[in-house]
């Protein structure tokens, strides 16, 4: 039961930063009915920006708490750059166009960011860490009745939650919050209230590409960096996206949860030499979803718009 | 039956006070298709103008234009500038549907697209979305214009009835003030009861100083409260004269008053 109540945890805290990544793409799939095939390479920037930021921290000889910091307020200002750029050089010249067309784009602007990060001044293709120092100081567990638990993963949970209860404020207690919702249930009627749909398109991205660059960061804190690293990643918050029901705020943070739970509790019940496939245990999820009910848990059956 | 839909500078156009909007020979078209061809139009202050015709004539296609949601292949529409005379009107072609409202135009779409998810407070809101001033007064406007809506004001929109969305989106569009209120098919699919309910309350609107530009398939209704009327047929404007002279025409009460 210990053991069980140990790997939730986890579970909830791997999941947490899947629900990060997840409001990203159901965000955008809100406001625009695109999927940001280039999320999962904003996730992988606020990593790699997030080691830069990290090394550059404790050159200067900043204390562990500090760097840290820097790393994530860097990395989110790195990421809420880049995402508006994204929108606005590659998506909006096209906002219009056939799907297939944007969506081919979201593919290119994915590969140009891996091969921008792969270029050895920028990164480069060797995995990498954080350093030993920061991972040591995050590895040490605490223990409460006898379940373990890293710090990191606590810093994870807790930064996570807090993150998704800033954006619910902003969603449901501001002027651009209430612009958002505006423009994703009716784009047209929204421009005729006066709202200007531009705005909350590029408010959208900078939000959702802050949150991609915690998780990246977080994620850093625990596994290597590569410019490839938010291929699987990506498409395992999609996945939690279309679980929770795209389009639906807390249809991300239920999917991105349930993914992350299975997924951790595929890799410590399944026999050892079956592991390494509980990453494809969200995929399998996938198919089944859309077999059985392709809106999601909370998607609505509503008719698409046109 | 005279075509007039090019004759601009007839003088008794020009010789009245200046429109508060006027659109001169305006072609919009769907890729190849010519949805209005050569429209042109006034409307002046303190008046209700209606456009009437029939299904797929271009009525809906030219209050999006003038909303800014659709562009113009040729011709333009201007505005009146609220301070007077040194400027000249404001053209609307270039700008995006934000700006538009910001200028004084509220537009209450066909089918009334409330937004079903929010509540009736939030849809006001919406309304309201360019200004940044207190809206108690606005709020306190619209409940009294439409008391159902103070009621229900923390409902979802959705859960009302059509009448009762139809209210909801006209108060909407009232809360950002505006200088001309562009009415889309207020009547489509309303009990006659609460069409008449609707627009009392669009006369009522009038008297209080706004602007009107009705948009109505009903030609009856709207020639009633109007104190002047377009026939559009096809995308061109076919006539035009005061309500009272189109309700009496043979032409009009054949073609659109089932008389």
């Amino acid at each position: 039961m210990l053991q069980f109540t140990q790997e939730l945890i986890i579970g909830l805290s791997i999941g947490a930063t899947y629900a990060l990544l997840a409001l990203g793409y159901t965000m955008v799939y809100g406001v625009l009915r695109l999927i940001n095939f280039a999320h999962g390479e904003v996730y992988m920037v606020g990593a790699v920006s997030g080691f830069h930021f990290i090394n550059l921290a404790l050159r200067w000889h900043a204390p562990l708490a500090l760097a840290l910091t820097i790393a994530f307020v860097g990395s989110a200002i790195v990421c809420a750059i880049l995402g508006f750029c994204i929108e606005f050089f590659a998506y909006r010249p096209l906002r219009g166009s056939p799907r297939l067309v944007i969506l081919i784009t979201a593919i290119g602007v994915s590969l140009l960011l891996q091969n921008v990060v792969n270029l050895n001044f920028i990164y480069g293709p060797t995995p990498r860490t954080f350093p030993a120092e920061v991972q040591k100081g995050l590895n040490t567990s605490i223990g409460i009745g006898g379940v373990y638990i890293s710090r990191l993963i606590i810093i994870r949970f807790a930064l996570s939650l807090s993150l998704m209860a800033v954006l619910t404020w902003i969603i449901l207690r501001t002027r651009t919050g209430l612009a958002l919702r505006a423009v994703s249930h009716r784009f047209d009627t929204a421009m005729l209230m006066g709202v200007n749909t531009n705005r909350v398109i590029s408010v959208t991205f900078i939000l959702g590409s802050v949150l991609a660059s915690v998780a990246g960061v977080m994620d850093g804190l625990r596994y290597t960096i590569t410019p490839l690293m938010g291929v699987t990643y990506g498409l395992k918050a999609f996945v939690a996206a279309v679980l929770g029901g795209i389009g639906s705020i807390p249809g991300a943070l239920i999917g991105g949860l349930l993914i992350g739970i299975t997924e951790e509790f595929a890799r410590f019940y399944l026999p050892t030499q079956y592991t390494q496939y509980a990453d494809a245990v969200a995929f399998v999820i996938l198919i089944f979803i859309l077999l059985l009910k392709p809106t999601g848990i909370m998607g609505s059956t509503a008719v698409e718009k046109v | 039956m005279t075509r007039i839909g090019s004759d601009t500078s007839s003088p008794a156009v020009s010789a009245a006070a200046p429109a508060l909007l006027s659109v001169r020979d305006l072609d919009v078209r769907y890729g190849a298709i010519c949805a209005l061809q050569g429209v042109s139009l006034n409307i002046n202050p303190g008046e209700i103008v209606t456009l009437i015709g029939s299904n797929g004539a271009g009525k809906t296609t030219l209050l999006r234009t003038i909303s800014g949601l659709l562009k113009p292949a040729n011709g333009e529409i201007t505005l009146l500038p609220t301070s007077p005379s040194p400027h000249p009107p404001t053209a609307l072609s270039k700008l995006r549907p934000h700006e538009i409202v910001r200028l004084g135009i509220s537009h209450v779409p066909e089918g009334r697209q409330i937004f079903p998810n929010l509540t009736v407070s939030e849809n006001l809101l919406l309304g309201a979305y360019q200004r940044r001033d207190d809206l108690s007064a606005d709020i306190a406007r619209c409940h009294t214009l439409f008391p159902i809506l103070k009621e229900r004001q923390s409902q979802k929109a959705g859960t009302l009835s059509g009448g009762e969305q139809q209210m909801l989106a006209i108060a909407r569009a009232l809360m950002s003030r505006p200088r001309l209120l562009l009415l889309d098919e207020p009547s489509l699919g309303l009990a006659p009861l609460i069409v008449r309910k609707i627009f009392d309350i669009i006369r009522e609107i009038n008297a209080e100083g706004t602007t009107i530009f009705l948009v109505e398939q009903n030609a009856h209704l709207a020639l009633k409260i109007a104190h002047r009327a377009y026939v559009l047929q096809t995308g061109r404007i076919l006539m035009t004269d005061s309500a009272q002279a189109l309700l009496a025409n043979p032409e009009v009460q054949k073609a659109y008053l089932g008389g």
